[in-house]
């Protein structure tokens, strides 16, 4: 059962006011969503719900496994086929995932994961706001991997955002986390659907070659190898050892290090492509907020306040949090006296700004782990408190 | 000839020699495995191997079949996802007794309850050998391991029966010392449209037999031979001469609901109710 309606503006684009979690499946479908699996645990619950009643209106499945790490193998398993496959939770749901992640970013299966941040530790604050999973969303699983992480702060951002998720999860045949939070998710606002000759929709390249002796699904002549699905003509094996570049199991260093490298530089080499920051009034800035997902909204409203008071204040956004803005953090922290980092756990994303920043201007933190927003009146306090 | 079948299944460009021991049964399950597929006449390339961590998980690595290895205990789910995927795969998942049951046996009753057309075969040693010899959830009460020095004081799960409780379309169990009957329980699951289980009973000399002084190979082989008993033949002994026997042939043939076909019909379903409605 759906608890929204949209409706449709002159030009054709649907149009609602909805919840960010209904907005994740209805941009999901344009950027061609087809599978989901998933398990229940709130606040992301909706995800499931709306995925369930709307895919198969578009042929697409739906499934509610037994647990969060089957979800995320299905996840893995369906898009093997070549069909677009997402999964949502929040953080007890995503610590069980992890492993599973890792297998999609070793093996290169396009995947999104959408993780709806309540507060931690363990079952924390059910499910009272947070964004304490920032380093989990980067390190959460073993070893070295490569992730794309991205963070919506409004509803339009989580349309604009969850299409993009899949465009770069093709693109980069890579898991994309989509790091929403609980106030994202559950807030409403209105929301404008693109039409689909409006946006562009990447899908992951398929391989031209057709004998499976001569396919390479880990291919290293290029950084992102072209897909065959699982069904076609190809056989392939894919598997969570370190594999050769056909895809079977090696110790070997001379096979080892290049598919290391070559996973982490797909990754690297694009970060202008991934990173996404919007600055907000940061021209004329003094002093410099950084944030990201919910915590944008307190910053925008600190800036608005203290400027009405004559400080000039800026707001960078981190639209993508992994791979880190740190050239853009640089570049924008050059011009300010003094930066704070604004976000609603005890310090994580601070240590990327701090590093970014490289000591030329003092960085605070303005943080709240209580399961509650920051109010723009306690950034504002801060701030006046530090520019007596 | 039945060699022929094997070897014409084998990875072009192979990564041998294999993992396994001397003595090992998987070889045997997996040559059972693939003529029983050539019989199905199912197409090479529609064919999914599916498998998880372990000894037995590697099997899909020798065969020339697109396969996925995944990660401990999720076989099944891997499964169910390409499954539903693409519901026109053969999709066939490689398991041990501790990645089936053990840190995969929720997916493994679940799969079952689903009955999506999957078939899994169970390469059931009693013991994790990878790892070096620790206690599985089908070791027999009693059993030494090297967690278990002073013997085993848990009960084993009897996987056909627990199969058949939770809802498996087909259930039968074969042992290495009869491929025959093997590969056509493996036929039979293939062919049947739900969710088959095939538990196959099968030494590992070099460890089980190693913790338990259970002798050679060949020796535990002979064991097999006596222990097992067909389930026709054990109507008519009494409980006192089924004592210590293992049951195997076809537990249970019954075909209803599958999975990806009732969820066919839940397609046509919501495109109905969309009917009204411009579609996405």
């Amino acid at each position: 059962m759906l608890f929204y309606r949209l409706y449709r503006d002159k030009e054709g684009r649907k149009v609602g006011f909805v919840q960010g979690n209904e907005a994740c499946v209805e941009a999901g479908l344009i950027a061609g969503l087809r599978f989901f699996a998933g398990y229940p645990i709130t606040p992301s619950s909706e995800i499931a719900s709306v995925a369930s009643a709307k895919l198969p209106m578009v042929g697409g499945k739906f499934i509610q496994m037994e647990d969060e790490i089957s979800s995320m193998a299905a996840v893995i398993g369906a898009s093997m086929t070549g069909i677009k496959a997402m999964t949502a939770t929040s953080g007890p749901g995503f610590s069980l995932k992890q492993e599973n992640i890792g297998f999609a970013s070793l093996n290169e299966v396009p995947c999104v994961i959408v993780n709806v941040q309540r507060a931690g530790p363990s079952t924390g604050l059910p499910t009272q706001v947070s964004q304490g999973d920032v380093m989990q969303a980067r390190w959460g699983t073993h070893g070295d991997h490569p992730i794309i992480v991205l963070s919506p702060s409004s509803v339009p951002e989580v349309v604009e955002l969850t299409i993009r998720a899949f465009n770069l999860s093709e693109k980069y045949r890579n898991p994309v986390i989509l790091l929403m939070d609980e106030t994202v998710a559950h807030m409403r606002e209105k929301i404008v659907l693109p039409l689909k000759s409006e946006v562009e929709i990447i899908d992951r390249s398929i391989t031209t070659i057709d004998s499976s002796e001569e396919y390479k699904p880990f291919d290293d002549c290029t950084l992102v190898p072209p897909f065959s699905p699982f069904g076609g003509k190809l056989r392939y094996n894919i598997t969570g050892l370190i594999h050769d570049p056909k895809g079977f199991p090696t110790a070997r260093e001379d096979e080892v290090v290049p598919l290391m490298d070559r996973i982490h530089k797909k990754i690297e080499d694009n970060r202008d492509d991934i990173v996404e920051v919007k600055e907000h009034m940061t021209e004329d800035a003094d002093i410099l907020l950084v944030s990201f997902g919910i915590s944008v909204k307190s910053s925008l409203g600190a800036m608005k306040m203290a400027r009405e008071g004559g400080l000039k204040v800026g707001v960078l956004q981190l639209v993508t949090i992994w791979p880190f803005a740190d050239r853009e953090v640089d570049i924008v922290s050059q011009q300010v006296k003094r930066v704070f980092v604004v976000e609603l756990n005890m310090g994580q994303i601070i240590r990327e700004v701090e590093r970014a920043c490289r000591g030329r201007v003092p960085v605070e933190g303005i943080n709240r782990y209580d399961g509650h927003l920051i109010n723009p009146q306690e950034i504002l306090s801060v701030i006046e408190e530090r520019m007596k | 000839m039945m060699e022929s079948v094997v070897h014409h299944h084998l990875r072009p460009k192979k990564k041998f020699p294999h993992i396994w021991c001397p003595g090992c049964g998987h070889g045997i399950i997996l040559s059972a495995l693939v003529r029983a597929l050539e019989k199905t006449g199912r197409e090479r390339d529609e064919v999914v191997l599916v498998s998880g961590i372990g000894c037995s998980s590697r099997a899909p690595t020798y065969v020339d079949f697109s396969s996925l290895h995944g990660t401990h205990g999720r076989a099944l789910a891997f499964a169910t996802g390409i499954k539903l995927g693409n519901p026109r795969l053969t999709v066939i998942v490689l398991t041990g007794d501790g990645d089936a049951l053990a840190i995969g046996g929720n997916h493994f009753i679940h799969a079952c309850r689903r009955n999506i057309d999957i078939t899994t075969v169970v390469f059931n040693n009693n013991i994790y050998g990878m790892t070096g010899g620790q206690y599985s959830p089908t070791m027999p009460t009693g059993a030494f391991a090297a967690t278990a020095p002073y013997g085993m004081i848990e009960q084993d799960f009897d996987v056909c029966n627990l199969s058949v409780a939770t809802g498996a379309s087909f259930v039968a169990r074969g042992a290495v010392t009869n491929p025959v009957a093997l590969e056509r329980y493996i036929r039979q699951g293939i062919l049947t449209k739900g969710f088959s289980v095939i538990d196959v009973v099968e030494p590992c000399p070099p460890i089980y037999g190693f913790y338990n002084k259970t002798g050679t190979a060949l020796d535990m082989m002979r064991s097999i031979k006596e222990r097992t008993i067909s389930i026709k033949k054990a109507e008519s002994l009494s409980p006192e001469e089924l004592k210590g026997k293992v049951l195997t042939g076809v537990f249970i043939d019954r075909e209803y609901r599958e999975y990806t076909e009732e969820y066919n019909k839940v397609i046509e379903e919501a495109k109905r109710s969309i009917q009204d409605e411009e579609p996405l």
